[in-house]
């Protein structure tokens, strides 16, 4: 009998090993995809295998190290961290899939550094998402950081340089500068950083305290993307389109806002800090992301930099529904970590394979293309749909529980913010739509060759992400089931 | 029994081993003894480190004459932790200088290059285990006349004009100690540190006391390149042989910071020096100039190794800036610091000193693509690089969460911002190598160059893990560091 302590180690050692075994085989890219693959489908089938377990109430743990006097290296599975991971290792494989067809369609160089850092980049994400304390949580936020950079400067173009001294500075520099102080703070006044369901900093905080540390975590968790922190995240678009899928979807910018509703429910706790006055700035600098983003994605003609901005929208959708502080808000931010991944993973699928088949980038570009491109398309238009919010797609499942929380302790700013943020969604997404299928090609004119769809492994992703989208508004009582016990007993 | 001599041991073996080499004249010969001093030296301090555990103390009288009128060996853990410190970078760096010291200093000349590898190896741990505060001017003179001419021995001519000027600061620091040390003589009539603590609270005529606080303190300080009198360091550290840069830079300026926590807290007394004047005050003045100005310094450097030399500056500034605090915490974090620097800083200049070996210049415009072709010595800089920075998991972690949790324990908000700020000096710093190393494409003698020889790759490497393995394991090094500091704040010796 397996333990559930020896599959979390083996969580984090199985990307790893893989990272190994991919470098081992660099003069077979066949095998060395295989490997790749097989890592993401183990990883993936480890972290299932721990949900029955956290269903019943059970939260798993494994404490391999004192590090300093009180401060461990430890893990422990919680809904929201299993959540994390459960997409993340999911989206894994679906994305190896599809780089194998990005890498291989566009003769990518360096293709085994990229596959070891992808793995190892899923050992850094699985320990964040179970990590026991803020100590292991920083130490995979930094490792996760580090490990993209190259993924970020694949091309080690000039421009590459640039985003990733960008990516370096913004990332490190708020995670030491803000974050660190936060938890070294936290660690002064709680005498502890595990986690722990309605937080511990129950007594021990003054309202202007707690204020001023919930700033230093949202600012300093610069993964989150909450402006004006954001500006990495559209510089890193210079990276190959498959490591745009771990940034907006798998990995990166999850494990912010991942980290920021941990902190919230696990460090603060929702109770202890509902009726602060220091907190209230909080839904005011999330919904003015949410809306100045929108308009910036609006005014961009490139696909990826108005996805990308998308992105930084989207996310202060997680960042408000903690804001709002309701079980039913953070029921929601839980969810919107998941159905924004599958959305957003979609949405960057077809635009890697837009790019792959027809070196397309601008969206004045895209007229008719739906015709020559059925299946991206049409995974794209369930994409937006997600990313609006409209049935029948996972998106419309999380904004109906932000929503609800939101209007039901008659917070109507942020009611208005959600409605402003979904017509503007629909604004920058659906004219890409209208174009690809409504609208005939402009006439060729050189740059337009004629094309096909994207290789076969990138189009069998995009469906499948695509079809993962609508499943999941269909079936979300496993993840309703994991969420709710975030709401906290009762 | 020989363990009841284990002090004077640690002195005496390197110190006898000297001569020894001067009448082999045999360079290989002379590198042999050298290892097995270094190795000696090691297995004493971690003996003496193990029997001072949890607040012991070792008295030694030297030839048996009782102190205070004999020469008196005093371990606590301070010292203790000190010298595992400069003979565990002993003990690795001896590995690897014979390659390095093999292409860079002429051969006639190896085995008076290990004899002043030995004197200096000597020095530092006599003053780290002597209680006499004359017999630690002397060993304070052996160690860094030896080092005077290490450093001259460099290949490059500009090594003669820096061990020159380390020679002039270097001797204006010993003077004034020993001008501070002969006022306290006046005043108490001992040499022994122990007695004059005892007798200095007698002392009326506080004048004279106070003098030889000001020389005593700007003596070490000159010595341990507390800013502004860093001036001596850049030089010396760039232009000295790659082995003995990376030994005095892991060694020398601890061994110094152990001088002045020894005669603030164990002589003076704690009251006299952070209560009575603001030595506090002034002491983080200047470290938190030495952290900010020596880091952007550093920044500009066009030479990789002025370039890590002036971020020892800028490093030293971290240990005094815990000093400053004169707290439980803050202590920790300034001795912890001794030795996580040490390690950090001594791997990356003997990884440094691999690229010298190859390509005999480490500048910025000569090491482009360097990244292709020595990865490992590139990807051991990269992560020392990260302790620097005070990645999590690396040793520059441990000393940066207790710099922070010291300042905030005293509710100076501003002191822990300005630490985590600085840091991010260092990632500016450190990318530029990153860059250099990797983005560049390696061009004309790089891209032929090979990884460096396995003898100072895997010294170099150890130190590397080092930062990692102490980085997750601190039982060793935060809890000799945190029993050094409550030993210091008892106050009595």
């Amino acid at each position: 009998m397996v333990t559930s302590e020896t599959v979390i180690v083996l969580a984090l050692i199985v990307p790893a090993a893989g990272a190994v075994l991919i470098a081992a085989a660099h003069r077979a890219p066949n095998l060395r995809e295989a490997v790749t693959l097989a890592t993401a489908a183990m990883l993936f089938a480890l972290v299932g295998s721990l949900t029955p377990e956290l269903l019943a109430g059970a939260r798993p743990q494994a404490r391999l190290a004192e590090v300093m006097p009180g401060i461990e290296l430890a893990f422990e599975v919680e809904p929201l961290g299993m959540l994390f991971a459960l997409v993340a290792s999911g989206l894994w494989i679906v994305t190896s899939l599809y780089s194998i067809g990005y890498m291989r369609g566009n003769e990518e160089a360096h293709q085994t550094r990229y596959y070891v850092c992808f793995a190892l980049a899923l050992a850094s994400t699985i320990g964040i998402a179970f990590a026991a304390n803020l100590f292991t949580l920083f130490l995979f936020y930094e490792a996760l950081t580090l490990i993209t950079y190259p993924l970020v400067t694949h091309h080690g173009t000039e421009e590459a340089r640039r985003a990733g001294r960008l990516y370096i500075g913004m990332l490190i520099g708020t995670s030491i500068v803000f974050l660190l102080v936060a938890i070294i703070w936290t660690w002064a006044i709680a005498g502890t950083i595990e986690f722990e369901l309605g937080g511990i900093l129950r007594a021990n905080a003054s309202n202007a305290t707690i204020g001023v540390l919930l700033a230093l975590y949202v600012f300093g968790i610069g993964k989150a993307a909450v402006m004006p922190v954001h500006r990495w995240l559209p510089a890193a678009m210079v990276a190959p389109v498959p490591v745009s899928a771990l940034l907006h979807a798998v990995a990166v910018v999850k494990a912010g806002v991942f980290a920021v509703l941990k902190v919230v429910v696990y460090v603060f706790g929702v109770e202890t800090i509902a009726g602060m006055t220091s907190v209230e700035w909080l839904p005011f600098v999330a919904g003015f992301t949410i809306i100045a983003a929108s308009i910036v994605a609006l005014r961009s003609d490139n696909l990826k930099r108005r996805l990308a901005y998308s992105t930084v929208s989207q996310l202060s959708y997680v960042v408000l529904a903690a804001a709002l502080l309701t079980p039913l808000s953070i029921i929601g931010a839980a969810l919107h970590i998941v159905t924004h991944a599958l959305g957003k993973i979609t949405l960057f699928f077809a635009a890697g394979a837009i790019y792959t088949a027809s070196h397309k980038t601008e969206v004045s570009q895209l007229n008719g293309i739906g015709r020559r491109m059925p299946w991206t398309m049409g995974a794209f238009a369930v994409g937006s749909l997600s990313m609006i919010g409209l049935p029948p797609a996972a998106g419309f499942v999380s904004k109906w529980y932000i929503l609800s929380g939101a209007m039901a302790t008659g917070q109507w700013g942020a009611v208005a913010v959600l409605v402003a943020g979904t017509l503007l969604s629909a604004g920058y997404l659906l004219p890409i739509v209208y174009r690809a299928f409504f609208l005939s090609p402009a006439p060729a004119d050189g740059h337009h060759q004629a094309h096909g769809e994207a290789p076969l492994t990138m189009v069998i992703a995009v469906s499948a992400s695509a079809f993962g989208t609508v499943a999941l508004f269909f079936y979300p009582e496993a993840l309703l089931a994991l969420s709710r016990q975030l709401a906290g007993p009762g | 029994m020989i363990s009841s001599h284990l002090p004077i041991l640690q002195v005496v073996v390197p110190l006898i081993a000297a001569p020894l080499m001067v009448l082999l004249r045999h360079g290989a010969l002379a590198w042999l003894l050298a290892v097995g001093i270094s190795w000696t030296a090691l297995a004493i301090a971690l003996a003496l480190l193990a029997e001072v555990a949890g607040g012991g103390l070792i008295s030694y009288a030297l030839g048996n004459w009782p102190p205070p009128w004999g020469i008196e060996y005093r371990v606590d853990s301070v010292n203790a932790y000190l010298a595992v410190i400069v003979s565990m970078v002993a003990a690795v760096v001896v590995v690897y200088m014979r390659r390095s010291v093999e292409a860079e200093v002429p051969r006639e000349r190896h085995y008076l290059f290990y004899t002043m590898y030995a004197l200096c190896l000597a020095g530092l741990l006599g003053i780290s285990m002597t209680g006499d505060a004359f017999n630690l001017f002397v060993f304070l003179e052996i160690s860094s006349l030896s080092t005077y001419v290490l450093i001259a021995l460099g290949r490059d001519r500009r090594a003669l004009m820096a061990g020159y000027q380390y020679l002039i600061m270097g001797t204006i620091g010993a003077t004034f100690f020993v001008i501070g040390v002969g006022l306290l003589y006046l005043e108490t009539g001992t040499l022994n540190l122990a007695d004059m603590a005892a007798r200095l609270p007698r002392v009326t005529d506080v004048r004279p006391v106070l003098a030889a606080l000001a020389f005593i303190t700007v003596g070490i300080s000159l010595k341990l390149a507390l800013f502004p009198l860093h001036l001596w360091l850049p030089n010396a550290y760039a232009y000295a042989p790659s082995a003995v840069t990376a030994f005095i830079a892991a060694t020398a300026t601890k061994v110094m910071v152990y001088v002045l926590l020894r005669f603030y807290y164990s002589v003076f007394g704690e009251s006299a020096v952070f209560s009575a004047l603001p030595m506090g005050g002034i002491l983080l003045a200047l470290s938190l100039a030495a952290i900010f100005i020596a880091s952007v310094v550093a920044i500009f450097q066009d030479n990789v190794k002025r370039m890590f030399a002036y971020s020892s500056v800028a490093q030293i500034g971290y240990i005094t800036l815990g000093v400053s605090f004169d707290s439980a915490t803050g202590l920790t974090a300034g001795i912890v610091h001794l030795f996580n620097h040490a390690l950090t800083k001594g791997g990356l200049f003997l990884l440094l000193g691999g690229i010298a070996l190859r390509l005999g210049a480490v500048r910025f415009d000569a090491i482009g693509g360097i990244g292709r072709a020595m990865p490992l010595t590139s990807f051991g800089i990269v992560l020392g690089g990260l302790s620097l920075i005070g990645v999590p998991a690396t040793v520059g972690f441990v000393s940066k969460w207790y710099l922070v949790l010291a300042a905030l324990e005293r509710g100076e908000g501003w002191i822990a911002f300005a630490v985590v700020a600085s840091s991010l000096l260092a990632v500016a710093y450190v990318w530029r190598f990153v860059e250099v190393a990797y983005f560049r494409e390696p061009a004309g003698k790089i891209a032929e160059l090979k990884e460096a020889p396995a003898s100072m790759l895997v010294p170099a490497w150890l130190m590397i893990a080092g930062c990692v393995y102490f980085g997750l394991d601190t039982a060793l090094t935060l809890g000799g560091a945190g029993d050094a500091a409550k030993v210091l704040l008892r106050g009595t010796w």
